[in-house]
């Protein structure tokens, strides 16, 4: 389990980079935290020539207040989530999630950026923040575009990544006071991979109601209907079990498991 | 007792490499001129293999079987009736048999070179159906791993005793039961440094192995060499569980390379490798009838078990280990009059099953104790009043059983009434009753065992293995300044024998133990010996060091005797004194007179100065008998299935314990991978043999948070038949949760009518069993 040989760049600038990406006679690859490339390089999984190490960029590790959102730059880790060295604007909860995924060794090099561009169905990323309405700003060398986080997700491990292009940031927008969040992920030990997540944010003052069942076997499901998943008697299982199998989920427990996830949210999301 | 002596909690003398990162593995040994070696495996289960095509540009730097010509394969016989033999080649020949198999052996100067030398090996196979299902195996009719056997079975046993007189049993209980296949997670993988010694014209190979002459007895039959012309060194070991007992291909192909090439060569597998193409084991399949009156009483098993044994008999436990034990461990520790059980060894295009911490008895009391537990709710019974009923009493000690293991001592009720007093079982149950704010369901459960270890020549002759141990020998040998070294051929991969050892010296000799140093790990220094396996080091080995100390005792009281001018029926040794009416000289200066003045000793002084050789075996070779019951509280949730452990109980009897602390440190561990083996480790596979996991992200275990400290009480029954009393107890620890985490869960569930009876219980069985109990209940009531 030893990668191929691969030459190996660590430009500081983000023209630098795309300029490097844009070689043609070379398979290039991006690697950030390496926290899911790596074993894929050792496995030989991808066998790039060149490796270019994004992490030396002091422009994808800014934050920025916009006033109406935070932009978060692809290379800030999640660890600095966590310790919260990202100023709090989602009521605590990216910084909740955060401290579940995998283990701290992991957490201090895995970024933001990676987790969603690797597009493992059952990350943490891709689910919590679909469900705080971010959006990814993709950077190439003829411009910038923005896709939402559940768009940037096309299938497990493909994102919506152009040859040449770079997720630059994140745009997460802020919550108002009255936003309360609920995430709950299932799985069988500490920094395993989630079975089934339930993720929601509902922020009545932006009048913004958002759910998400993530670690499906592909995108995560959002959900903005409140109609759909709540009866007369408040949240109904059966309901989102029917949503899921409208978005394709085949197997009974499964969808059932997803269900009791998302239920189990938004009851965090009540006591908060 | 002494402070360092037998029954000391001293602390370990390993530790302090260990902890500092000093420890040397096989992976931290650099020798000039080292290459790497990368293996090109078979990606298909079952292949003929028509072509593996080394291009010119590889030549002298990869290898395939045409070239390995005159290198043996590995066989691992037994000489039981109707086994039929494997040859499994060190490269595959004719056919792949498993995922992984070798095809190639190449050379690199680093793994990564070696790695692409690997991918450049064209490989022509032909795909064959696999067989993958060791129940669908024994159909007529399904493909054959090895087509001149006839049929897929290395061996069938069997065993029946007055199994008609169960039949009337008011109570008849059936269920199926299995256990998957797991893969051996040593922290350390298995590794080899090979090179050639021109000065001894010796093969050296360094691997890290819990049995090096053993090793060393199949290496020399394999490459064709004398045994002085090999070299086994096992240094530190990372766990071994068994895994590190097999002599494998991987040692055969660095043996040849090292001899043909002439500059050393390494191998250090790869999790990947270790997962896939290594460490397997356990994979067992019981359809179990018990039969028992309407209070209890047991009145007979009849079981049918298949093992799993997967495509080649390892060396040099072979393949049948497992299945043909199962028939004479199954009643475990129970008295009951009538018995049958048939077993069969199947092969199947998977890794060959191995021996891991255990050894049988893990599934063995998962099959049985989960079925006892059937029982006891059938009836309306707390299980421990039905265990009690039926479990062999301290006034039948010694006992021979159904099946004739002679149990030599202990009080199995009074294990397993203080492991349910110390679990307060009634607050449980009133617990259980009220119902959890939270919708999990509580339960208790407990399992009981017995593991025989230290069996010897009386009992493996009769298996008729590559490996009778016979006696176990140990030295003992004073150095000129008062100090003691000991060798062994039993290798430490994790005992803490620098430590458990010395404490067997010191008790005869009071030598202190930082001055006691424990040669060991390397055939060139040490005694012959079958190795460390079936908890047998401490008795065996441990018993063998007393020995030896003993006759060192002996011989320097001869000396002290002059040296007091006393009689020599007056010394006795003590503390490291030789002791007489006349005074008292130390084990010190004893050794100073005999190696640096010999000329102030007599004319006629025994010549075997201060260094001793010798054998040891119990009384009675037919093992020792240690024991423990578990308990356990869980909560289930209905709604993910998931399971969490609230308490975990064990108390345990090991006879007279060395280290106590070494003890409790075996049962964490073993505990450890005992929930492994109940709640998360499971190697599946697709039906073309795949494996389906190759990293830990899809092969779980458990970690730190997921085993829960138990909570631990110490018997000390000793044992009749060996030195202090001493009992094996390295597996035990792996033994018994599986079964009972299974009753507890099932106890959780039998609210809802669920039952779990395959490991790992994963929470998708869960639900699955509670959906079955909810459709069975709904058929009920439309019915
Ligand atoms: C043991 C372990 C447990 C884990 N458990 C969890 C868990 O519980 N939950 C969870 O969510 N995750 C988990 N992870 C994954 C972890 O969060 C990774 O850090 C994350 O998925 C990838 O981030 P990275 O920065 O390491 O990306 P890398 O591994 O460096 O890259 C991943 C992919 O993204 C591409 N890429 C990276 N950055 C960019 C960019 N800015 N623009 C374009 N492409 C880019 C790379 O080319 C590559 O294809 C675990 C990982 C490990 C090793």
């Amino acid at each position: 389990m030893k990668p191929v040989r691969f030459d190996y760049e660590r430009p500081v600038e983000i023209g630098a980079a795309l300029a490097l990406m844009q070689d043609e006679g070379r398979v290039v690859k991006i690697i950030a935290g390496g926290q899911s490339l790596g074993p894929m390089l050792n496995m030989r999984l991808v066998q790039p020539e060149l490796l270019v190490d994004i992490t030396a960029i002091p422009a994808l590790k800014r934050i920025e207040d916009t006033g109406s959102d935070l932009i978060v730059g692809a290379c800030v880790t999640h660890a600095d989530f966590e310790d919260r060295r990202v100023p709090d604007v989602t009521a605590g909860a990216l910084a909740g999630v955060a401290r579940g995924i995998a283990y701290r060794a992991v957490r201090n090099r895995g970024t933001v950026g990676g987790s969603l561009t690797h597009a493992d169905p059952s990350a943490d990323w891709i689910s919590i923040l679909s469900a705080v309405g971010a959006r990814v700003i993709l950077r190439s060398a003829s411009g910038v575009r923005e896709v939402a986080v559940e768009d940037y997700m096309l299938g497990a491990l493909a994102a919506d990544l152009n040859p040449g292009e770079l997720l630059e940031a994140v745009r997460i927008p802020k919550c108002s006071a009255s936003a309360r969040w609920g995430y709950f992920k299932s799985c069988r030990k500490t920094g395993e991979f989630a079975h089934a997540i339930g993720a929601v944010l509902v922020d009545p003052d932006r009048g913004v109601f958002r759910a998400v069942m993530g670690a499906t076997e592909t995108r995560p499901i959002l959900v903005i209907d409140r109609a759909a998943l709540f009866g007369a008697s408040g949240f109904s299982t059966g309901a989102a079990e029917e949503v899921a199998q409208a978005a394709g989920m085949g197997d009974l427990l499964d969808r059932r498991t997803h269900a009791v996830a998302l239920r189990r949210a938004f009851e965090q999301a009540d006591a908060a | 007792m002494t402070k360092q002596g037998v029954g000391a909690r001293l602390p370990r003398k390993e530790d302090d490499r260990f902890l500092r990162g000093r420890g040397q593995f096989v992976a931290d040994i650099r020798l000039p001129g080292l290459k790497d070696v990368a293996f090109v495996r078979s990606p298909l289960a079952h292949a003929r293999i028509h072509g593996v095509h080394i291009p010119d540009a590889c030549r002298g730097r990869a290898f395939n079987a045409t070239d390995l010509a005159g290198v043996k394969p590995i066989r691992a016989v037994t000489t039981l009736p109707g086994f039929k033999v494997s040859e499994q080649w060190p490269l595959a020949t004719d056919k792949v048999r498993q995922v992984g198999e070798l095809l190639a052996v190449c050379v690199g100067d680093t793994r990564a070179q070696a790695e692409d030398i690997a991918a450049a090996i064209e490989l022509d196979l032909e795909e064959l159906p696999a067989v993958h299902d060791m129940v669908k195996a024994r159909d007529p009719g399904s493909a054959l791993v090895h087509e001149h056997w006839g049929d897929n079975v290395f061996l069938e046993s069997f065993m029946e005793v007055d199994i008609e007189k169960a039949f009337d049993a008011p109570i008849k209980i059936t269920r199926t039961l299995s256990t998957a296949r797991q893969s051996m997670a040593p922290m350390e993988g298995r590794g080899t440094v090979a090179h050639w010694d021109h000065r001894k014209e010796q093969l050296v190979l360094h691997t890290g192995s819990q049995m090096p002459h053993i090793v060393r007895n199949g290496l020399a039959e394999c490459l064709g060499l004398n045994q002085e012309q090999i070299r086994i060194i096992s240094p530190d070991v990372g766990g071994g569980f068994g895994y590190k007992g097999i002599l494998l291909p991987e040692d055969i192909c660095l043996g040849w390379l090292a001899m043909r090439l002439g500059h050393p060569v390494r191998w250090i597998e790869d999790r990947r490798e270790s997962l896939t193409a290594g460490a397997n084991c356990r994979e067992h399949h019981y359809s179990i009838t018990a039969y028992a009156d309407r209070d209890g009483t047991l009145r007979g098993i009849d079981c049918e078990a298949i093992v799993d044994s997967g495509a080649y008999s390892s060396y040099p436990f072979s393949a049948c280990l497992e299945a043909a034990q199962v028939v004479s461990i199954l009643p475990g520790p129970y008295d009951f009059p009538a018995y049958r059980c048939r077993t069969w060894s199947v092969a199947t295009n998977k890794c060959p099953i191995l021996p891991y911490r255990g050894v049988a008895r893990t599934g063995v009391c998962f099959a049985l104790e989960l079925v006892l537990d059937a029982i006891a709710r059938e009836i309306g019974m707390e299980p421990h009043e039905l265990r009690l009923k039926n479990l062999v009493r301290p006034e039948q000690m010694p006992f021979d059983n159904i099946t004739k293991k002679h149990f030599d001592s202990g009080d199995y009720p009074q294990a397993l009434n203080r492991a349910i007093a110390m679990s307060r079982l009634d607050e449980v149950r009133a617990r259980q009753a009220q119902g959890e704010a939270d919708g999990r369901l509580i339960g208790i459960g407990h399992s009981i065992y017995c593991e025989q270890g230290a069996h010897g020549t009386s009992v493996y002759s009769g298996w008729g293995i590559p490996m009778v141990p016979g006696h176990e020998q140990a030295t003992a040998r004073m150095t000129p300044d008062g100090g003691l070294e000991l060798r062994v051929g039993v290798h430490s991969h994790g005992q803490s024998m620098e430590t458990t050892f010395a404490q067997v010296a010191h008790e005869v000799l009071g030598i202190d133990t930082a001055r006691i140093k424990l040669v060991h790990g390397d055939t060139e220094y040490t005694p012959y010996s079958t190795g460390s396996w079936g908890s047998r080091s401490m008795v065996m080995a441990g018993g063998a060091v007393a020995t030896a100390c003993k006759e060192v005792a002996r011989l320097a009281a001869r000396i002290g005797a002059h040296l007091l001018q006393a009689d020599l029926a007056e010394v006795v040794i003590k503390d490291g004194f030789a002791v007489a009416p006349s005074g008292q000289v130390s084990l010190q200066e004893i050794a100073h007179t005999w190696y640096r003045r010999p000329q102030d000793l007599p004319a006629g002084i025994d010549p075997h100065g201060l260094e001793s050789t010798i054998g040891y075996k119990p009384v009675r070779d037919t093992g020792t008998f240690s024991y423990a019951a578990h308990v356990v509280v869980v909560a289930v949730d209905p709604e993910l299935g998931d399971i969490e452990i609230l308490d975990y109980v064990i108390v345990e009897d090991g006879g007279k314990l060395v280290n106590p602390m070494v003890v409790d440190g075996q049962i964490y561990g073993g505990l450890a991978q005992g929930i492994g083996t109940a709640l998360y480790e499971e190697m599946q596979f697709d039906a073309s043999g795949q494996p389906l996991a190759s990293t830990f992200a899809d092969y779980l275990l458990p970690g730190p948070t997921e085993v829960p400290e138990p909570r631990l009480d110490h018997m000390e029954f000793l044992a009749p038949y060996t030195e202090f009393g001493v009992k094996g107890i390295g597996e035990g620890g792996a033994i018994a949760p599986p079964a009972a985490i299974g009753n507890a869960v099932n106890d959780a569930l039998k609210g809802i009518g669920a039952e779990l009876l395959h490991s790992p219980i994963t929470p998708r069985r869960v639900l699955e069993a509670i959906e079955a109990a909810k459709v069975a209940k709904l058929a009920g009531s439309v019915a």
